[in-house]
């Protein structure tokens, strides 16, 4: 069957950025890579003085011994083809070490367990860092600048699908809106922090293609470990400055290990990307409550860049939100299944089990880029790392139009001062400010409209089932007239104006004012290329409901803007 | 040099108290105001330090000092707030001691959209919401200024998210007479300052109908619970009632003839009218305007609030103290302690 492709190719050329640094040799990324082993050394250096500084409740000891047996643990319990063949033995080795330093002399005792935690550290600074060759780096440049849509053609040529005439270019499947003006222009002055919501793998390899797009050079990103299992991925994120993440990984020492790398690359200037969800979201939803470790390095990196400064030359960090709207996320069968069985424990149980095993994250790729499937990525307005605006110079605003300097939120009596517990709070403001970004940037698609009035006509409907009852519902109580969806759809849609006039959240281009139109785009393209896609099409006319589970995923990414009160 | 903004009873007080320890620069709104705190040394019928400054120049407060305590009422906090924010720097620390809350009126109240959180702002929200200060902080507690005033020993609570906040309003009000503790839950404690107003003015009621101590405890107790259903309506936790900003501002102003919640809810209970009372009295009782906000809040949340709700009748007219007393005795109030 050939996809149904709703979006035209465009009449007017799309307007071609020209990168912002010709040379690719400035690009920090490149010098940081160029310099890896004293970057590695720094890393070690500053998260050793930092983990010894730091009380954390424990003795040195204890810590290690904790560290030791979680890894080992892992090891056993959870390995990945990506872990180093010697991962078992140095462990052991830490270990056994940690055993001898109890039969010595206190001090002595010190000095080991010092030098174990700087083995460790040394160890988990390499492996973060990835293996960057700057040797090999003209030839990623290559990549980059060719675009990713070469580098998937070429994919294409071997998948099962290239034999689809009619495929579209990369650029006439992507919507970029918002503000990317002001991100090139903002990447000029300062550092870049861009913060994407987080609803599929793809996203990684998406953003990599707008940031090269736009012209702006390689950011650097924190990639789960996993993905470095697939041959294609690792290839590719070796070559545009991903560092490695691994969530299995929770200690201490690890974490303080992480987050210095990432503290000293934005420090030198090296733009980077967080996804603050920390993991896909699996509901759905825009992230509500994000996970800050991560972005708590942006404040820390502009404090201590404040902090050496001689005069007022210190770069500053630019957070950039960016919202990525798709109608159809691949991933979603599996991941509303891992959502609902965290949230619902016992009383939801699945009952068709096909979706949950993991597939190809490549064979996923393929099937995204060979199908078309409309994709919005909104760039936000550039904000300082306490969520203030900025204008195009990169000034931060306040709330009542006035400039303001960040220094002066790290200062107390006049000095710039390292304060962690303030610094807490205020990745906590920033946090918030994000979620309201996010929500305001979100472009509403047809798909999701109709996932939400459909989702919700059903859940008024039978009002006294919880969620997961809902969920199980038999099929005749699920189908829905189309003229009652049309009144709904109406109602959703209007208010959605409202929310739009004030700018509370934006509209996709596609979504015109014919309900009709809406309803027809939206049952199109609503999770597309799921076996069963959510909503289907019945002979009356009327729409039964196929997956319950995928339209409430596919709903999810319109609550949180008090829609749901239309349904009482 | 520390700011303190308002020269009200409260923050001449708490101008004295740091002015033990450090300069002070005191704002006084009122020009004539000024001019006689100036000549005579004298504000809200206390003594002022050597080391105060007064100055009616909203500017110079903002530039001169890093930390300031704005102490004015709740009516005027906003207001007061739009004009000092041009002045404001993110350095600056802002530690307020009202006891009121705002509505924000950007927000339209209609029938379907009734009064709600999303309108009901405490002090440390105005400040975050009108100015670039973030490191916000609140004084609560038993805290009546004539007994500051006196240099009897006292405590209060310093509530703020950030720690140097908190260390910063230790450092500054700290002495060995005056303890000063610290709580990381802002919100809970600028509610328990709040919200004890209301039940101030019950308590001044029963001892203006002379009903004895016991009718009083009564009313302490079961105001308490009020005071922490309300609070988790708002965003509090129970932890703060149960404090010395909690129950222990409670206990203080709703014995006291000297707290001014009290003394309407007294003169109520003698027959005066809320007009005259308001007319007579030289500073606002915020208990007044609690009530009605806490009143429509209950409203909309359908919690009950028997106590504010009488108070609300009372104070229009509606309902007089004797009426009210014989409402309270047929209460049925179940169990008594459900919030734990």
């Amino acid at each position: 069957m050939r996809p149904i492709v709703l979006i035209k190719k465009r009449d007017t050329p799309r307007k071609v950025y020209k990168p912002i640094l010709k040379d690719s040799n400035s690009w920090p990324v490149v010098q940081m890579s160029k310099k890896r082993d004293e970057f590695v050394k720094l890393v070690l250096e500053e998260s050793y003085e930092n983990l010894v500084d730091q009380p954390r409740g424990r003795t040195l000891r204890e810590e290690l011994e904790m560290t030791t047996y979680r890894e080992k643990m892992r090891i056993k319990d959870n390995p990945w083809k990506v872990d180093p063949k010697d991962d078992y033995d140095f462990w052991n080795n830490i270990q056994v070490k940690l055993v001898e330093s109890e039969t010595l002399e206190k001090e002595d005792a010190i000095k080991v367990q010092n030098g174990l935690l700087k083995e460790i550290t040394a160890r988990y600074a390499d492996e973060i860092a990835g293996k960057f060759k700057p040797s090999s780096f003209r030839f990623v440049r290559n990549i980059v600048t060719m675009g990713f849509a070469r580098l998937l053609n070429t994919a294409r040529v071997r998948g099962p699908w290239s034999l689809l005439s009619n495929q579209l270019d990369l650029d006439d499947k992507i919507d970029i809106t918002g503000h990317p003006n002001e991100l090139r222009k903002l990447a000029r002055q300062g550092t870049i922090v861009m913060v994407p919501t987080h609803f599929s793998n793809l996203d990684s390899v998406l953003i990599g293609w707008v940031i090269q797009f736009l012209g702006l050079p390689p950011f650097i990103y924190g990639a789960g470990l996993n993905l470095w299992n697939l041959k294609i991925f690792a290839y590719f994120m070796n070559s545009v400055g991903a560092y490695k993440l691994d969530r299995r990984k929770k200690n201490p020492i690890y974490l303080e290990t992480l987050k210095t790398y990432s503290t000293i690359a934005l420090r030198e200037g090296c733009h980077s990307l967080f996804f603050p969800g920390g993991t896909r979201s699996r509901s759905g939803k825009i992230e509500k409550a994000l996970k800050l470790g991560l972005l708590g390095t942006a404040i820390e990196a502009q404090r201590q860049i404040y902090q050496s400064e001689t005069t007022e030359e210190g770069k500053k960090l630019f957070i950039v939100p960016v919202t990525i709207n798709y109608h159809f996320v691949l991933e979603a069968p599996s991941m509303v299944n891992d959502y609902l069985k965290l949230k619902g424990q016992e009383r939801y149980y699945v009952e068709n089990d096909e979706f949950t095993t993991s597939f190809k994250i490549s064979k996923f790729l393929m099937k995204f880029f060979t199908r078309g499937s409309g994709i919005s990525v909104t760039i936000g307005k550039g904000m300082d790392v306490l969520g203030n605006y900025v204008d195009e110079n990169g000034s931060s605003i306040d709330k009542q139009g006035q400039i303001i300097d960040p220094r002066d939120y790290f200062k107390t009596d006049g000095i710039i001062t390292e304060d962690k517990q303030r610094e807490q709070q205020y990745n906590r403001i920033l946090g918030k400010k994000l979620v309201k970004e996010f929500h305001k940037n979100n472009r509403v698609f047809s798909s999701h409209l109709l996932a939400f009035t459909a989702f919700r006509m059903i859940g008024k409907k039978h009002e006294k089932l919880d969620l997961y009852s809902l969920l199980r519902l038999s099929d005749e109580d699920s189908i829905i007239s189309y003229q009652d969806l049309y009144d709904h759809v109406k109602i959703v849609y209007n208010q959605l104006e409202v929310l739009k006039e004030s700018g509370e959240v934006g509209f996709a281009s596609h979504l015109t004012e014919d309900i009709d139109v809406i309803i027809q785009h939206g049952l199109k393209n609503l999770g597309m290329y799921h076996a069963q896609p959510p909503l289907a099409k019945l002979k009356s006319k009327d729409i039964k409901i196929e997956n319950m589970n995928l339209l409430y995923f596919y709903h999810n990414r319109l609550v949180g803007y008090g829609l749901e009160k239309l349904f009482k | 040099m520390i700011g303190v903004v308002g020269a009200g009873s409260f923050g001449t007080a708490i101008a004295n108290l740091i002015a033990e320890k450090s300069e002070v620069l005191l704002y006084v709104r009122d020009p004539e105001k000024a001019q006689s705190i100036i000549k005579n040394r004298v504000s809200s019928n206390q003594k002022l330090s050597d080391k105060i400054t007064v100055t009616i120049d909203i500017e110079e407060i903002a530039t001169k000092c890093n930390v300031l305590f704005p102490i004015v009422p709740s009516a005027n906090f906003r207001k007061l707030m739009t004009q000092l924010a041009p002045f404001l720097k993110p350095y600056h620390m802002l530690i307020h001691g009202t006891k009121g809350l705002d509505i924000n009126s950007s927000i339209e109240i209609t029938k379907e959209n009734p009064l709600s959180r999303n309108h009901v702002r405490t002090m440390s929200e105005v400040i975050l919401e009108e100015t670039c200060v973030v490191r916000v902080g609140c004084l609560a507690g038993p805290n009546l200024a004539s007994e500051i005033d006196k240099k009897y020993p006292a405590a209060t609570v310093v509530a703020s998210a950030f720690e140097e906040v908190i260390d910063t309003g230790q450092k500054l009000l700290k002495n060995d007479r005056f303890l000063v503790y610290g709580s990381s839950d802002l919100i809970g404690i600028e509610l328990c300052g709040v919200l004890k107003n209301i039940i101030a003015i019950g308590a001044g009621a029963i001892s203006g109908k002379g009903l004895g101590e016991n009718a009083k405890a009564l009313l302490i107790s079961r105001g308490m619970v009020e005071m922490i259903h309300i609070g988790r309506v708002l965003g509090g936790n129970i932890n703060a009632f149960l404090g010395l900003a909690g129950v222990g501002d409670l206990v203080a102003t709703c014995t006291s003839n000297l707290s001014r919640n009290y003394t309407v809810g007294y003169r109520l209970a003698q027959g005066e009218n809320l007009k005259e009372i308001s007319e007579s009295m030289e500073e606002v009782a915020e208990g007044v305007n609690t009530i009605n906000i806490v009143k429509a809040l209950a409203d909309t949340y359908k919690i009950r609030v028997p106590i504010t709700e009488s108070l609300y009748k009372i104070l229009r007219g509606d309902m007089t103290v004797d009426e009210s007393h014989q409402y309270f005795m047929k209460f049925p109030f179940s169990p008594e302690i459900d919030f734990i």
